[in-house]
């Protein structure tokens, strides 16, 4: 696989930025975007507009099968069973709150619990203390072990008779540890829990398979998988999405309206209330066929390497102090510098063009458990190179010479 | 000013020395700041004496180098200066950070004006501003003696 020729497919990296070439190490915050989907945005809106599954004159009929055409590309991506379980919500966030607002109507009642881990992202958790506001239901932590992993055992060791959910993450952003899902999934159904998963990370850079992981929900960001901004992707077991009531009413969702009552939608309309983000959908085609070309396979084996090197020579860097060890680890490198603080890092390391995150990445809860304001994080796209990691080194290392760092 | 140039200079200077940072003894008002987003936190000590005037100042907390800086240069200017002419002060480097292009208070003198305007590199990097500001906003409000935390989202 040429690195450098996929590199070629992202204009960003066409242009300087402020004088430097940009070293883009923010891909678990927002990827890149290849040019086929910019052009593609621009193709739709350009040629192809209209609004989907309204009206029936030419051109709306055209961007209604454009628009169900992304649906089943997504469904073989990520083997889904069925097309119908495919729902489109403006970004992981909103495909979490569906999920965790539509439980809550249907499913938990007071004294039930969730089971999450230490390592979620708000988003993964601030859903839920909403029902823990209005239900009264139970939010209970998994524990990282001291590699900022989460083994099945401290999943395994939270679940009371009274555990209704499980929602985790695929792949922490933070530390990198991928969860071992499908055996999560085994033993959740074996005591009658549904399982929920965030699949932000795990989505642009690990194999997907919904009929083999089993999970009952999962939740995919688009634009961290090269795809357009304002979308995310629920996956569903379609007996789920059929029983649970829906999250957002409008047009779109409904089949029949009348003074004394209203019928929703099937399948998926009635979870895409009102005008969705066509032109994204339609673009984030553009995205699938990007990553199918590139091959999962060979983007998981780029992005292992990177992960290995980059442990290696941070390892090797006085001060440096990388976080999290976990036994399988994805492309994320969070660090701190004794002395310096991560604004301070990141700050210093923008005017080298290395453009990386520093915060508590949305997980505070990790952070305090890990004793630290917030970290400092190098994250991995396809279009990374060793080249970029050196640059991170040695950016690391002016950052060190201006607080008189060894 | 560039931001390396920032750095290397004062902000580097005071965020690795940050003067007043300790706990004075007979302080009579105090208050505590946080940046949630970034971790920093300042709590700001304040013996105002009967005429009003600022007797002695300091500030315990840990963050940023920006942070520590901008504490760091602001107790030092606030020392033995009058309430009134402090507030002014603070309100013409919250305007300055903000939008103003220049600094405008008749009560700063020349190397002190210069020190503040350091502070306006931050300026291009709005995510920073919150950074530069904590220190200050918890100062007016160790003066006002609020209880609840000053906390700074822009």
């Amino acid at each position: 696989m040429n690195i450098s020729e996929i590199k070629k497919q992202f204009p960003i990296f066409d242009h300087k930025v402020q004088n430097n070439d940009l070293v883009y190490l923010d891909s678990a915050n927002s990827s890149q975007k290849p040019r086929v989907v910019i052009d593609r945005i621009n193709e739709f809106y350009s040629k192809q507009f209209s609004n989907v599954g309204r009206s029936v004159h030419y051109l709306a009929v055209a961007a209604t099968n454009l628009y169900e055409n992304t649906r089943t590309s997504v469904q073989k991506y990520i083997n889904a069973r069925d097309k119908n379980e495919i729902v489109f919500t403006k970004g992981a966030t909103e495909a979490l709150n569906l999920v965790a607002n539509t439980l809550g109507q249907k499913y938990l009642n007071e004294g039930d619990e969730v089971l999450i881990t230490e390592l979620e992202h708000h988003s993964n958790y601030v859903p839920w203390h909403f029902l823990r506001k209005s239900k009264n239901i139970k939010i209970n932590f998994a524990e990282i072990n001291e590699d900022g992993d989460i083994p099945i055992e401290n999943i395994e060791s939270k679940i009371t008779p009274k555990t209704k959910v499980i929602s985790i993450t695929h792949l922490s952003n933070v530390t990198g540890a991928i969860l071992p899902i499908k055996e999560i999934c085994q033993l959740a159904h074996s005591k009658g829990i549904i399982v929920v998963v965030d699949g932000c990370q795990g989505a642009p850079h690990l194999k997907l398979d919904m009929q083999d992981l089993d999970c009952d929900f999962y939740a995919i960001s688009c634009h961290k998988m090269y795809g357009p901004t304002g979308l995310g992707v629920l996956y569903g077991k379609k007996k789920w999405l059929e029983e649970l009531p829906p999250y957002q009413g409008g047009g779109g969702m409904i089949k029949e309206v009348k003074k004394d009552s209203i019928s929703y939608g099937d399948l998926p309309n009635k979870y895409e209330a009102g005008t969705m983000a066509t032109a994204q959908v339609i673009a984030f085609d553009q995205s699938i066929k990007f990553l199918e070309a590139v091959g999962i396979e060979n983007i998981i084996k780029h992005e292992k390497e990177l992960v290995e090197y980059g442990q290696e020579i941070l390892r090797k860097n006085n001060s440096v102090k990388l976080i999290g060890n976990p036994k399988e680890k994805g492309g994320v490198l969070s660090f701190t510098i004794e002395g310096v603080h991560p604004h301070d890092i990141a700050t210093i390391l923008d005017e080298d063009g290395v453009a990386i995150r520093a915060g508590h990445h949305c997980c505070q809860v990790l952070h305090d458990k890990l004793g630290i304001p917030a970290s400092a994080r190098a994250s991995f796209g396809i279009y990374n190179t060793k080249d970029d990691l050196d640059q991170l080194n040695e950016s690391i290392n002016n950052c060190k010479k201006i607080f008189d760092l060894k | 000013m560039n931001l390396k140039e920032l750095y290397q200079e004062i902000i580097l200077e005071h965020g690795k020395n940050p003067r007043n940072l300790t706990k004075i003894d007979n302080f009579n008002k105090d208050a505590k700041g946080n940046n949630p987003l970034c971790g920093d936190n300042v709590h700001v000590y304040l013996k105002l004496n009967e005429d009003k005037k600022v007797e002695d100042i300091s500030f315990e907390g840990s963050g940023c180098a920006i942070s520590m800086a901008s504490a760091s240069i602001m107790t030092d200017l606030v020392k033995g200066r009058s309430e009134n002419e402090v507030k002014e002060i603070i309100n013409d480097f919250l305007g300055m950070i903000k939008e103003n292009p220049e600094l405008s208070s008749k009560n700063l003198k020349d190397d002190e004006r210069t020190k503040l305007m350091c502070l306006s590199g931050v300026k291009q990097y709005p995510m920073r501003v919150k950074c530069a500001t904590l220190s200050w906003h918890t100062l007016v409000s160790a003066f006002d003696n609020k209880k609840e935390e000053v906390k700074t989202e822009n």
